[in-house]
């Protein structure tokens, strides 16, 4: 742990003596932190650096002399916390180390701490990385006096289908409970009883009765909702028959009604816990009494073998520790950078690697067979030839067009990117997966490309105000949430959110929302609410993915900027976008910023990729690429991780897919896009390749290869490919392209124009509104059952009145189907305080797959109708 | 040895025993036809080996039959060779291995690293794990074979015991196995175990599953 208060002035600093030693800390440091800064570990539970002091444990007792009045230095007749206590002038500490009062204070508490705790060592997750078992054996003695029998308690309760909880072990340190409230801000369990019955527990109506109605929406369904009312109203503790919402495993329940495994339990407001953060109260944990179920039993600390990782899902960059045993991951941990992600993380981050390890991970390259028209394994140098072959017949036939994805390390989107233009010899290259706007394109190009380091994390919390313009922080950046939080915590900070509802995460903001229809965010970015909200100097605007699909709302957000000098960030969602901005997998863009619009960009680039020219003619981005694909005039495919159910239109893009005429596909695991390959080569997934994100800061997420593997990255895949074609692009190692690509600099000549104006489409249709949860149906979290398990229910949400002309009665639950010409979606309706004739779906959940069913995105018209036939809308 | 050096000093003095000295070497072949025979005729005859003989290792069970051993992975910290791999998982009322909610799924002793020293029998927090004074299984011509599966270390099934998985003694707890309460198996559990047995038969599943002798 380390010591994370803010450096102060010289002229705040106290000087106190601990153990002899006399020491100047900044005013306000607690003495834990004093001892810490001359290597004096005190032990310690309760204590985090990042959480309030508690003072819950006690085991960090210190004899304390402070001065009185007169100057006499005398001892306070107790031992005293150091944990909760800050250092004053003249202070006098002694630790265990020079005081036996001290020690004797410390292993009074120890013992009284193991009085009811199990011992279970063996059969505890913790054991061999435990606090309380390492403390127990340098701070406590070897025997208890204690000779009764211990409280015993079922075990292990599941809170959520990934937490488990086992109280015999906890000692009550409130690390989890503290970190619920005050960092993640979903309480979902908090001590119960008193005395010697005191326990951490989950809320359920039998305990805490509290009351269901809520004064912010909720998720709830009729399954969910009646149950509630029944216990209530009997009064009774049937918690199990309340949490009937997950689909997993079914559970035992122990005789005082608690449910020891299976279903998970409901939290204050009634939801079941679906925090989104619940995986850091295992971590900080200090003994072993919250457990994770998908690591449990699975290893010891000793047969982990820990490496530096980086979060592939999103794009805050967070710091991971990546532990492996034998060649697989067992787990991975929140590491530790102050910079970014603190020491925390979101569950998706903790618990979704299984994906890459599932029975369709592609071993070996796939060639189709030209007689049966199957994929056959094949060696790599066979795979390579039919690649380069059919790839250079492409591209003289009509040319290739590249579509690599969001996920990519900054090292393989350059390859790419250098790819496409020095062998295929276009400029028809989009990581775009997703929906996406030439508007977007020239934003980036103006103002993200080449601008290297922006608005950082630090920056965030300082700011006096932040507008989330098109983003949902607790959902799409679940680091920016946290933050965010912890500023706001803090006081002075506000937060405005450009949605059509408030969702949980602006609300445990304290977030002011203004109110707009999707699609109309360019007229929310000009109103004069935007300019108030981030009219103090400082302020920040940070952009979400949804504007992509606003238009005018780049431009809007860059004219705010400019009038009220806040400070513009780009937030995208995946890992890899930020990086492809930079590498210059877009159609307008060259590596570093460079626009291909700009001839001389373009003779620095060629000379740097030691060719004669590159191609002058503005690429297609992933929509034209994808109809040119379709139409016939590209004949060829370069696709890496892309699923085409997050294309614009997943229809035409598997039709483009169909259409071509030859398709190579550089895929982690078969996918939909190797249905239609002719070539499949095979790549590594990120614990088994080094690279680099670039996150949403711009900053350089560098992490090695933490698996053994042979699998190769999407660079040195094409670097051998480029050999094949017989053009050498010089990316063999893993870290070449990240360094060529640092070797290029930044363009410093003139940048891309800004973004151009465009008209906000016609209102009067049923507007939907949509965006993507944190857990849903991505394919990136495949394979972990225990992790789906918390994800939010898909709710379908309307206002009231919207609802009402539908034909929604008050109080009775209804499922409606929002529809087009393209398909329909039904899900249970929520009613939410947001625009009329607005209806919200979540992007990619399941049972709400947006983009597959309906081809649609955030601003598109559709239809809604009750689950029966009432139509209203286009 | 004596022998030698009575022979070196006299062959250095001369005289008429050094005459006998070519055959004075028979002297030991011949006094030692006269002693006790060491030589043991194995494999025609076995000799017992000592009571505490390191022998292969052997995985116990509880007298009725559900495993000892907690998958706790302390034999694999212990193990000096690193020859012990363990994997622990959950205990589920489908299919409970052993007392309490962990066992050990994965269990494998490799004796082309094991080196016999017992660390691990001392690591051992339940007893699971005690070594036979069996010897003659650890040969083989392959390396894989010469890794021991947990089937292969596994106590045989003695009377009163119902091998694993099968439900706890009903009515007792995992402490109670500890402390010696649970002695054999109870009808409850063969019930448990025959009913299991005849959903396998009907799902098509042809493992046999019986009880020892009672």
């Amino acid at each position: 742990m380390t010591v994370t208060e803010p450096s102060k002035t010289a002229v705040d600093l106290v000087t106190l003596t601990i153990d002899g030693i006399e020491v100047s800390v900044p005013k306000g440091t607690l003495l834990i932190r004093a001892a810490e800064e001359l290597g004096i570990a005190i032990p310690r539970f309760c204590d985090h650096p990042l959480l309030a002091p508690a003072g819950a444990c006690r085991q960090c007792l210190v004899e304390v002399a402070m001065p009185d009045r007169e100057g006499n230095v005398r001892p306070m007749p107790k031992p005293q916390a150091s944990c909760t206590m800050t250092a004053t002038p003249g202070m006098v500490v002694k630790t265990q180390l020079t005081s036996p009062v001290s020690e004797k204070a410390q292993r009074g508490v120890m013992e009284l701490l193991l009085i009811n705790h199990p011992l279970d060592c063996p059969v505890c997750d913790k054991g061999g990385e435990c606090p309380l078992q390492n403390q127990a054996l340098a701070n406590g003695q070897g025997e208890s006096r204690f000779t009764e029998v211990k409280r015993t308690f079922p075990k292990p309760i599941r809170i959520s289908t990934q937490v488990l909880l086992d109280r015999e072990r906890c000692i009550l340190c409130q690390r989890c409970t503290r970190f619920s409230k005050e960092i993640a801000g979903d309480p979902f369990i908090d001590l119960q009883m008193r005395g010697a019955h005191q326990q951490i527990g989950t809320f359920s109506p039998g305990v805490l009765d509290f009351h269901v109605d809520l004064p912010y929406p909720v998720v709830r369904t009729s399954e969910e909702l009646e149950p509630t009312v029944e216990s209530q109203t009997q009064g009774s503790t049937k918690d199990e028959s309340r949490g009937a919402s997950h689909d997993h495993v079914t559970g035992t329940y122990a005789a005082d009604g608690i449910a020891t495994r299976g279903e998970a339990m409901l939290d204050e407001s009634g939801q079941p816990f679906a925090s989104y953060f619940s995986g850091n109260t295992i971590q900080i944990c200090p003994v072993g009494a919250l457990t994770g179920a998908a690591y449990r039993f699975r290893a010891r600390p000793f047969d982990l073998v820990s490496s530096k990782g980086v979060c592939e899902h999103c794009a805050g960059g967070c710091a991971l520790r990546v532990d492996h045993r034998r060649g697989k991951v067992a787990r991975r941990l929140a590491a530790e950078d102050s910079a970014v992600n603190e020491e925390w993380n979101c569950d998706k981050g903790r618990w979704a690697f299984t994906w890459s390890t599932g029975a369709d991970r592609l071993t070996h390259p796939l060639v189709r067979d030209p007689e049966t028209g199957e994929l056959e394994p094949v060696s790599w140098p066979y795979a390579l030839e039919v690649a380069a072959k059919g790839l250079l017949k492409a591209r003289e036939a009509g040319g290739v067009g590249v579509l690599p994805g969001g996920r990519l390390t900054v090292g393989d989107a350059y390859a790419y990117a250098k790819f496409a233009r020095v062998v295929l010899r276009t400029n028809d290259i989009d990581f775009r997966s997703r929906a996406h706007s030439a508007e977007e394109e020239a934003f980036l190009s103006h103002a993200v490309a080449g601008t290297g380091l922006g608005v950082t994390y630090a920056a965030l919390e300082a700011a006096p105000s932040v507008l989330l313009a098109g983003l949902e922080a607790e959902e799409e950046a679940a680091s920016v949430f946290l933050r965010l939080r912890k500023s706001v915590l803090k006081g002075s900070k506000k937060v405005y959110s450009i949605a059509p509802w408030a969702s949980r995460g602006l609300i445990k903001l304290s977030g002011s929302l203004l109110q707009t229809v999707p699609g109309q965010e360019a007229t929310a970015l000009g109103s004069a609410a935007a300019a108030e909200a981030v009219a103090e100097p400082g302020s920040i605007i940070l952009l979400g993915p949804r504007l992509t699909e606003s238009p005018g709302a780049y431009q809007a957000a860059l004219a705010l900027a400019a009038s009220s000098g806040a400070r513009l960030a780009w937030v995208p969602r995946r890992a890899g976008e930020r990086g492809a901005v930079e590498a210059g997998a877009l159609p307008g863009l060259l590596p570093g910023g460079r626009p291909v619009s700009d001839p001389a960009a373009r003779v620095d680039m060629a000379a740097a990729w030691d060719v004669e020219s590159l191609p002058s003619q503005p690429g297609r981005d992933a929509t034209r690429i994808v109809d040119a694909a379709a139409a016939g005039v590209l004949a060829g495919l370069l696709v890496g991780g892309v699923d085409p159910d997050d294309m614009p239109d997943p229809a035409a893009a598997r039709a483009a897919l169909e259409t071509a005429s030859f398709v190579v596909s550089l895929e982690v695991r078969a996918s939909a896009v190797t249905a239609y390959a002719d070539v499949v080569l095979p790549v590594a997934p990120p614990a088994e390749k080094g690279g680099t994100y670039l996150n949403w800061e711009g900053r350089h997420r560098e992490f090695p290869q933490a698996l053994t593997s042979d699998a190769l990255s999407d660079g040195e895949v094409l670097d051998s490919l480029a050999s094949e074609v017989g053009v050498w692009i010089g990316l063999r190692g893993e870290l070449s392209g990240t360094a060529e690509l640092a070797s290029l600099g930044r363009w410093e000549g003139a940048k891309a124009d800004r973004p151009e104006h465009h008209t906000v489409p016609v209102a009067g249709t049923t507007v939907l509104s949509t965006w993507s949860m944190l857990l849903d149906r991505g394919r990136l979290q495949d394979g972990e059952p225990y992790l789906a398990g918390t994800a939010h229910r898909a709710v379908a949400r309307m206002s009231p009145a919207t609802a009402a002309q539908l034909g929604v009665q008050k109080g009775i639950s209804s499922n409606v189907t929002v529809f087009n010409d393209r398909g329909e979606i039904t899900l249970p309706l929520a009613l939410t305080p947001m625009p009329d004739g607005v209806v919200w779906l979540p992007s990619n959940s399941p049972g709400s797959p947006v983009r597959s069913k309906l081809a649609a995105g955030n601003g598109d018209a559709v239809s809604v109708r009750l689950a029966g036939d009432q139509l209203m809308g286009a | 040895m004596a022998d030698h050096n009575s022979n070196e000093t006299s062959s250095d003095g001369g005289g008429w025993l050094s005459a006998f000295a070519p055959i004075a070497g028979f002297g030991v072949t011949f006094a030692t036809m006269f002693t006790k025979v060491v030589t043991e005729q194995y494999p025609e005859q076995k000799v017992p080996t000592a009571p505490r003989f390191h022998g292969r290792h052997q995985l116990n069970r509880h007298p009725d039959g559900l495993e000892k051993c907690i998958g706790c992975e302390l034999c694999a910290w212990a193990c000096p060779a690193d020859a012990i791999f363990v994997e622990g998982a959950d205990n589920t009322e489908e299919d409970r291995f052993s007392p309490g909610e962990r066992y050990g799924r994965v269990y494998q002793i490799n004796y082309l690293r094991c080196i016999l020293c017992g660390l691990c029998i001392e690591a051992c927090p339940t007893r699971a794990l005690t070594m036979t004074n069996e010897y003659e299984q650890l040969k083989g011509s392959t390396r894989a074979g010469l890794i021991f599966e947990k089937q292969d270390l596994l106590a045989p099934v003695l009377g009163g015991m119902i091998p694993a998985p099968h439900p706890m003694v009903p009515g007792t707890t995992e402490q109670d196995y500890y402390q010696g309460k649970v002695t054999q198996s109870v009808s409850e559990q063969q019930e448990w175990v025959d009913a299991r047995h005849g959903e396998d038969e009907k799902a098509g599943k042809v493992e046999s599953v019986k009880g020892g002798d009672r």
